[in-house]
């Protein structure tokens, strides 16, 4: 196939009425894709702190059908796990990405509850990860795909819950690649961005229907977020 | 290629005037989609400062887009994964088809994807013995309908709820022939139990892209069901199937364009899954497929570079100028004959299949520019129309009724005096036969636009009479 990649460049060039870019433009391309510079970013997360952007978040996953609990500490989190599955009717069984955020929650606090490190078996259970950031913007979480975190896990559960320490919520999405990018040491190329990010808001939907809106169409029926409010700094 | 039915728009517009159900589906589109999109943007302050923005992208990324291109393959090659070129539609099939016998492969999962209904992929697959299946709801059950989609996100707006049951019963006979389907949650749980299994046992998964980003080698899908997701994780291969212009630099314009996306489709301010893919699965990785192919299409693209449609190459396939024409509204998307309908079809099929074989499209607008105004890549849709329907009367397109009724009309305009005479005499007489009613329902010699609709009654003044008014009042005050 390598003469249509040659052919297609070649055509882009003749369109274009130019050759390959020269150095000078080249080098202007290279800067720009270095600086990675913001469009405008929405006013409403601007210069909010940590509690105010929790808030933010809150908020807005209310608006996209998520439901949240906000916990003082992780010693908290198995016990609103626990109550969140009674609420919903669900047996007190999970499935756990192996991911060592999770490994700090004293779990054992709660005997009777059922957790299965590991990758989603398919059995359409509960789900139980963490996120890398969430931003408050969207009450977006992103969750990247990696040895302890399979991408999986975000979908093939009926119910996914996400604990997320709050020093994890940023403003708008561009904080969260930055995020992201200082947990691989700067540029996201090659093996340093993972294979999967996802950016999940809300749990899933489709109006394909006469556009009436259902919930839980291949992902997830219900998404609860655990938010931390004081985890240090994970 | 997909069979394209467009230079018969007119036949296909008047089957879809005729048919109720289209007519019903359509009615709830036409408010459904605009409330919540106005909605959306009514929250947003920054809204039209993000379109100037994702306009400048696209622009950008348009003057230098084999730079970028070339800097995606380095990545994606860098992570692991395989770009492979194709020029046209045949190119394209043939590589999909190359990936999925090299793996044995005997079913194919699809996520929503337009390239592959441009290049015609599943009946291809399907000749060879290989079956593809569509997972997005919508396109799951056009699939089983055997029929195109009518709208580039909503692909089975026009039907209804009763006609998918139908559906349903006929397709899964291994079902309970008794069951309850009334409600629309329980057609949507059957569907997600059938494609459990099929997400399972598929060999390969097909996807789509709204975006590849150049500074990761990422290919992003934007779906709000999850089906994208599944068909990409759980198969031995995931191939993104891309044309050229969805590259853009990096994240940070990715995230900026998203924030029109949403809201220009659905009214969401984010959809709820937007799913960055780089390479296959990495060492150590508990899931993911184990290859990672992008099919980046041409199919006519490059050549519209460095011309007047160019800045059709902006579009992020919103749907959003659709969801707001008179003419979809009222015709429905299957009208359009081709992959692409509404306002971005009428400039993107000629484009794409010649404007021999879609002469009609750039003439189905009333030129209101709901379209323009509301598309948040500030594509110019009507002008490019006009293009093509300017290019058309160059090559001698036209029906000849019309040109010879414009070139009546254009013997006239040259000579004001003239013109002006006519057009007032003609305004007094239309103006006091319609006095009734406000409107005509019938008007000699232009059947073609009041079959449809009426033509409003002449209020009395012709443009250029209230033109002269309103100068001679500028010129007082
Ligand atoms: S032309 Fe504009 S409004 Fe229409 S689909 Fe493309 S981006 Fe959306």
């Amino acid at each position: 196939m390598s003469d249509a990649r040659t052919q297609i460049l070649a055509g882009i060039r003749a369109s274009l009425k130019r050759d390959a870019l020269p150095q000078d433009r080249v080098a202007a391309l290279e800067t720009r894709l270095a600086g990675r510079p913001r469009g405008p970013i929405p006013a409403r997360s601007a210069g909010l702190d940590r509690a105010g952007l929790v808030d933010l978040f809150d908020r807005q996953a209310r608006s996209v059908a998520c439901t949240v609990t906000r916990v003082a500490t992780r010693a908290d989190v198995p016990a609103a796990l626990a109550a969140y599955l009674k609420s919903q009717n669900l047996p007190a069984e999970v499935e756990m990405s192996p991911d060592p955020d999770l490994d700090h929650i004293p779990w054992s606090a709660m005997p009777l509850l059922r957790i299965a490190r590991g990758k989603p078996s398919g059995a359409e259970g509960v789900g139980v990860t963490s996120a890398l950031a969430a931003v408050a913007e969207t009450a977006t979480l992103m969750i990247a795909s990696g040895p302890t975190s399979p991408a999986t896990m975000n979908f093939l559960p009926d119910t996914h819950v996400v604990v997320l320490p709050a020093a994890r919520v940023v403003g708008p999405l561009e904080d969260a690649w930055d995020r992201l990018r200082a947990t691989r040491d700067g540029a996201l190329v090659a093996a340093a961005m993972p294979r999967t990010v996802n950016l999940v808001t809300g749990p899933s939907r489709t109006g394909d229907i006469e556009q009436k809106i259902e919930m839980g169409a291949h992902g997830p029926r219900r998404l609860h977020v655990i938010v931390v409010e004081d985890d240090g700094d994970v | 290629m997909m069979h394209a039915t467009s230079n018969q728009f007119r036949a296909n517009a008047n089957a879809g005037l005729a048919n109720p159900t289209l007519q019903s589906a359509l009615a709830k589109m036409k408010v459904g989609f605009p409330t919540k999109r106005a909605e959306a943007v009514a929250k947003l302050p920054e809204f039209d400062a993000l379109r100037d923005r994702a306009r400048d992208i696209k622009n950008h990324v348009l003057e230098n887009i084999d730079w970028y291109l070339e800097r995606f393959e380095q990545r994606v090659t860098e992570a692991g994964g395989h770009v492979h070129w194709a020029r046209t539609p045949e190119e394209a099939r043939q590589i999909v088809l190359d990936i999925c016998q090299r793996l044995g492969a005997r079913s194919v999962t699809k996520g929503k994807s337009m390239i592959a209904e441009e290049i015609g992929l599943n009946a291809y697959l399907e000749s060879h013995a290989i079956e593809p299946v569509e997972t997005d709801l919508g396109e799951y059950i056009i699939q089983l309908r055997n029929e195109a989609p009518s709208h580039i996100i909503a692909p089975a707006v026009h039907l209804t709820k009763d006609a998918i049951e139908a559906d349903f019963r006929r397709a899964h006979t291994h079902l309970d022939a008794r069951r309850d389907l009334t409600e629309p949650q329980t057609l949507v749980a059957e569907a997600r139990g059938i494609l459990r299994q099929r997400y399972f046992q598929a060999d390969v998964g097909i996807t789509g892209a709204n975006f590849l980003i150049a500074e990761t080698g990422s290919s992003v899908i934007v779906t709000n069901e999850g089906n994208g997701d599944l068909t990409q994780l759980l198969p031995k291969a995931h191939v993104v199937l891309a044309s050229l212009e969805k590259i853009v630099p990096t994240l940070e314009d990715a995230s900026a364009i998203l924030r029109v996306l949403g809201r220009s489709a659905t009214g969401q301010e984010m959809s709820v899954y937007t799913t960055f893919s780089t390479g296959p699965r990495r060492p150590g990785d508990l899931d993911g497929p184990g290859e990672y192919h992008v099919v980046l299409l041409d199919n006519g693209r490059s050549a519209l570079l460095g011309t007047e449609f160019q800045e059709i190459l902006r579009c992020i396939r919103c749907g959003a100028c659709m969801n707001h024409c008179p003419v979809y509204g009222a015709v429905g998307g299957h009208a359009y004959g081709w992959v692409y309908p509404g306002p971005m079809g009428a400039v993107l099929t000629p484009s794409l299949i010649g404007v021999e074989n879609a002469k009609p499209l750039p003439n189905a607008s009333t030129f209101c520019g709901k379209c323009e105004s509301v598309c948040p890549m500030r594509i110019p849709l009507p002008k490019m129309m006009r293009h093509y329907r300017a290019r058309e009367w160059q090559r001698d397109l036209t029906p000849r009724g019309a040109r010879i009724g414009l070139g009546i009309w254009a013997w006239f305009a040259k000579r004001p005096p003239l013109y002006h005479f006519m057009a007032s005499t003609a305004m007094a007489a239309l103006g006091w036969l319609g006095r009734k009613h406000g409107s005509f329902f019938n008007l000699p010699l232009a059947g073609g636009w009041t079959a449809t609709r009426e033509f409003p009654a002449p209020q009395g003044k012709t443009f250029q009479e209230l033109w002269w008014e309103k100068q001679r009042a500028k010129g007082r005050s």
